[in-house]
């Protein structure tokens, strides 16, 4: 199936296409949409948003996760805050400048319309939202109180303490639970994805497994969103939770749906540094911290001082130095390549030395320790559970890691992947952060994606199938599906070898996060590209994975998503390669500048790269969407 | 880096639902104080694998403290020794050479359980989609900053609302009652502004749907103790002083029909 890339953005000036597309979207009059079935895959902010507006506007509603409970999605654990184009500051802000912040902060990498309707809904976002009851943080005069955040010069970011990501989802899981409550949306909680199932060119449903009976069984619906996050652990060790996977998006792939943009992973600059060698999971410490903490390493070599015996003279505050407008808050990619080459250059600190300081001396002497710990407290304390240390006392160690995945699946302004009828929504898509994302934006994007964008979008494809009947699951494609993932599982159970999932993914990871980690090469991703494979088939012949089939199994749950990490990890390597420029997350050594800041290649790279599947996981098909900008001129992205 | 060494770990392993339980008793020879009491699960579980046999099931997932995944019942109490900490953020720091530890799944009749120290948290879902929530559909929502909160306010709201649904309230408490759950969710919603309108109807049907499910509340006080987001008991009396109130309010309303 040759795949087309028509991003349908409508017509008119920028500004007006949102409206444009909504006044003459086709519609589907509210006796008709209980005749319609919508199936939503995941229950994050955009999932949990996405199944609830559908059921209020009365689509019969099906909402699968592999957690026990809606409220888990790993959404949930964001920290500082969300972006929206209020301006209750009046310190300049607009829809515009968040428009551009957002475009600029990608790299230039991003298409113009999607990012100019996210900087639109964003106001509404917030609105919405309180109407909920999400206690965002306030001033004394009782209105909503902002934040600045990296990649931004007004303060535009809601916060609810170090939690908003928490607040947000359980805004967004109530609504959902209420339209269960009320029978709009039917819950299918310990289900996971194993298979996209398409007839004749249109997405006909899915297939998925009980996670407590191993059970396999399909459904069938109009339209299929999946909202089920990014693919992060591909790195093993990330910030995302152990159960982020990207078995939905790669399942998805696999039947049609283009993958773009898999090179563009974030590394976050401040998470706590790993510990020891069998650590599984890296913590982040939210960038707000950077407000006020100073990013700092010794200035002199194998300077083993405590903190506090390090005088000014020999601190060397790099990102202060290299970034005099931004500073501390310089964006994510740039920091974190900062912290790497501070660390490289052997001045890293802690008992591993792979660290940097962010301090909250001098914001502690100025603002006093109540006020800091007001603004930080919970994360100040999460950080001692963790690390046994008081940031009030002792300067916070951080090192960049994997948090966000820019890539992911394709989609046009409606959000519909290139197979009609499959949506895809949130982290799991590609559309709205270029090469690099921006703080509290990602919360934004799964807001703006589920409430207010796809609600819109969806019956421009449901209103012309009113009336004609949709393949059921006695389908003969269902069937298919059906028995060959009941194989697929069987066959990770029966081939006995002596390594765990959990062993070959740290080993993948390893390879993925040195050769296409924050810094990217030709030569190591060479490497990478026969290194993959070779696991790969070691993984393919010497798998153990113990117990059964028939009960709950995380041993089996796991090999199948490592299995799909496998074959995303590949891809990434290649998208990695053919990319000849550094954009945003995206840096590859050959393409720097004398001062080694990114080097883009507009002439010929200003496109996305969408990925077809051709059935051998090591040939994909590269195909191009070119972006236009109307309205932004490409520029060297300078944070000076 | 310090280890701790000498630890016998006691654990819980019930195959199904309708199967008998045992402890099983696996010696950990050293390991290090940096790693948290669910890596030790990990590093168990690969050597399970390994040997052959079945890993532990447990639940878990963002391992910050947030999700709400992990529970476990650590010597005798929900998510461990320390206060305000949950099981993913419990490190073997705080324990000591030589020590055992018993590791049990979560004690409440409402929560059976479904494969060793995994359990089926799905009624405390049941109680918030009976009115855990504002019923503000999609769009046409006012500016939101229409209308003002005072901070302290929104702050105690907030309080409330940290609760992340984990259930060991509902496991320390003698009568396995939710009335710490049902009552942050209840004090976050009741006290703003957003959350008047349905203020009593909410009360009276999570209140209802909670007695469903779960024992009574006797003000033993276990629950706040054993809240890994620490969340005050007074949510309690927030919940009662509403649902009393709601027994009048809801019936005037009736009687005006």
């Amino acid at each position: 199936m040759a795949i087309t890339l028509d991003a349908k953005i409508p017509e008119g000036p920028l500004e007006h296409k949102w409206d444009e597309f909504i006044a003459h979207e086709k519609l589907v009059n509210p006796a008709n949409k209980r005749k319609f079935k919508v199936i939503v895959v995941g229950t994050g902010l955009a999932g949990a948003s996405a199944a609830a507006t559908l059921a209020e506007l009365g689509y019969q509603v099906d909402a699968f996760t592999f957690h026990d409970s809606p409220r888990r999605a790993h959404s949930i654990a964001a920290q500082g805050g969300i972006n929206a184009a209020k301006n209750y500051k009046g310190d300049g802000d607009s829809i515009y400048r968040l428009f551009y912040d957002t475009i600029k902060g990608g790299d230039f990498r991003a298409r113009e319309a999607n990012v100019y309707r996210l900087a639109q809904v964003s106001v509404n976002i917030i609105d919405q939202m309180v109407a909920q009851g999400v206690p965002f943080a306030r001033e004394y005069g009782g209105l909503l109180d902002n934040r600045s955040f990296g990649g931004a010069q007004v303060s535009r970011t809601f916060y609810a303490r170090g939690q908003t990501g928490q607040q947000l989802l359980l805004g967004a899981y109530q609504q959902l639970a209420r339209q269960v409550g009320l029978g709009g949306v039917r819950l299918f909680n310990r289900s996971e994805l194993v298979d996209v199932v398409v007839v004749d060119g249109r997405c006909a449903g899915i297939v998925v497994r009980d996670l407590v009976t191993g059970e396999v069984s399909s459904h069938a619906a109009h339209a299929v969103v999946l909202a089920t996050g990014g693919y992060g652990n591909a790195f093993f060790l990330s910030t995302n939770a152990m159960q982020c996977n990207v078995t939905a998006a790669w399942r998805a792939h696999r039947k049609g749906a283009a993958f773009a943009n898999p090179c563009y992973t974030q590394i976050h600059p401040t998470c706590i540094p790993q510990a020891d060698e069998f650590q599984s999971k890296l913590t982040l410490m939210s960038e707000s911290l950077r407000n006020d903490g100073r990013v700092w390493v010794p200035s002199n070599l194998d300077d083993s001082r405590p903190a506090d015996q390090v005088p000014e003279s020999d601190r060397d505050y790099y990102l202060e130095r290299l970034y005099p407008s931004f500073g501390n808050l310089a964006p994510r990619d740039i920091s974190s390549r900062a912290a790497k080459r501070a660390v490289d250059s052997g001045r890293g600190v802690g008992p591993l030395k792979n660290g940097v300081y962010l301090d909250f001396a001098d914001a502690i002497s100025r603002l006093g320790q109540g006020v800091v710990f007001e603004r930080y407290g919970n994360l100040f304390e999460m950080y001692e559970r963790i690390t046994g240390e008081d940031p009030m006392k002792v300067p916070m160690r951080i090192y960049p890691a994997s948090h966000y995945t820019m890539g992911g699946l394709w989609v046009d302004y409606e959000l519909m992947t290139t197979i009609p009828g499959l949506y895809c929504a949130g982290e799991a898509n590609f559309s709205d952060h270029g090469a690099n994302r921006l703080g509290a934006s990602a919360l934004m994007q799964g807001l703006a994606d589920g409430y207010f964008v796809l609600p819109n979008t969806i019956s421009n494809y449901l209103a012309p199938l009113l009336g004609k009947s949709i393949p059921g699951t006695d389908h003969e494609a269902f069937q298919v599906a059906e028995q060959e993932a009941r194989d697929r599982f069987t066959q990770y159970l029966s081939i006995g070898g002596t390594r765990s999932p959990d062993h070959f993914h740290r080993e993948l990871g390893k390879i993925i996060w040195d050769y296409c980690g924050m810094e990217r090469t030709e030569e190591g991703l060479d490497k990478a590209l026969s290194e993959i494979p070779a696991l790969y088939d070691e993984f393919q012949n010497d798998l153990r994975v113990t117990g059964d089939g028939e009960s709950t199994n995380q041993t089996l749950e796991k090999a199948g998503r490592v299995d799909d990490f496998f074959q995303l990890g590949l891809l990434m390597c290649l998208d990695a390669k053919e990319r000849k420029e550094s954009c945003g997350g995206h840096f590859r050594a050959e393409y720097q500048d004398e001062e080694g800041e990114a080097k883009r290649d507009d002439e010929n790279f200003a496109h996305v790269a969408a990925w077809e599947w051709s059935g051998d996981y090591t040939a994909p098909v590269r195909h191009e969407e070119q972006l236009e900008y109307e309205v932004v001129q490409l520029q060297t992205r300078s944070y000076k | 880096m310090n280890v701790v060494r000498n630890l016998t770990l006691k654990i819980w392993r019930q195959a199904g639902p309708d199967r008998a339980g045992y402890f099983e008793e696996y010696p950990v020879a050293e390991i290090s104080d940096e790693a948290s009491l669910l890596e030790l699960l990990d590093i168990l579980n690969e050597y399970l694998i390994n040997e052959g046999k079945e890993a532990v099931v447990f639940d878990h997932d963002c391992r910050e403290g947030i999700c709400g995944t992990c529970s476990l019942m650590i010597n005798g109490q929900a998510h461990g020794p320390q206060r305000g900490t949950a099981t993913c953020q419990l490190h073997m720091r705080k324990f000591q050479d030589g020590d055992t530890i018993v590791i049990e799944p979560w004690r409440a009749s409402a929560f059976p359980i479904i494969k060793d120290l995994m359990v089926d948290r799905a009624p405390l879902d049941r109680i918030v989609e009976a009115g855990g929530f504002i019923t503000a559909d999609t769009g046409g929502a006012p500016d939101a900053n229409l209308i003002p909160i005072p901070k302290p306010v929104a702050d105690a709201s907030m309080d409330a609302a940290e609760c992340i649904g984990c259930g060991a309230c509902v496991a320390a408490c003698p009568n396995g009652a939710a009335s710490l759950f049902t009552g942050a969710k209840l004090t976050h919603l009741n006290l703003l502004p957003q959350g008047q309108a349905e203020r009593y109807k909410r009360a009276e049907a999570m209140v209802e749907t909670m007695d469903e499910h779960f024992g009574s509340c006797t003000n033993h006080g276990e629950c706040e103790a054993a809240c890994p987001k620490s969340i005050s008991i007074d949510v309690i009396a927030n919940m009662n002083a509403d649902y009393l109130s709601s027994k009048f309010k809801n019936r005037k309303k009736l009687s005006r029909v």
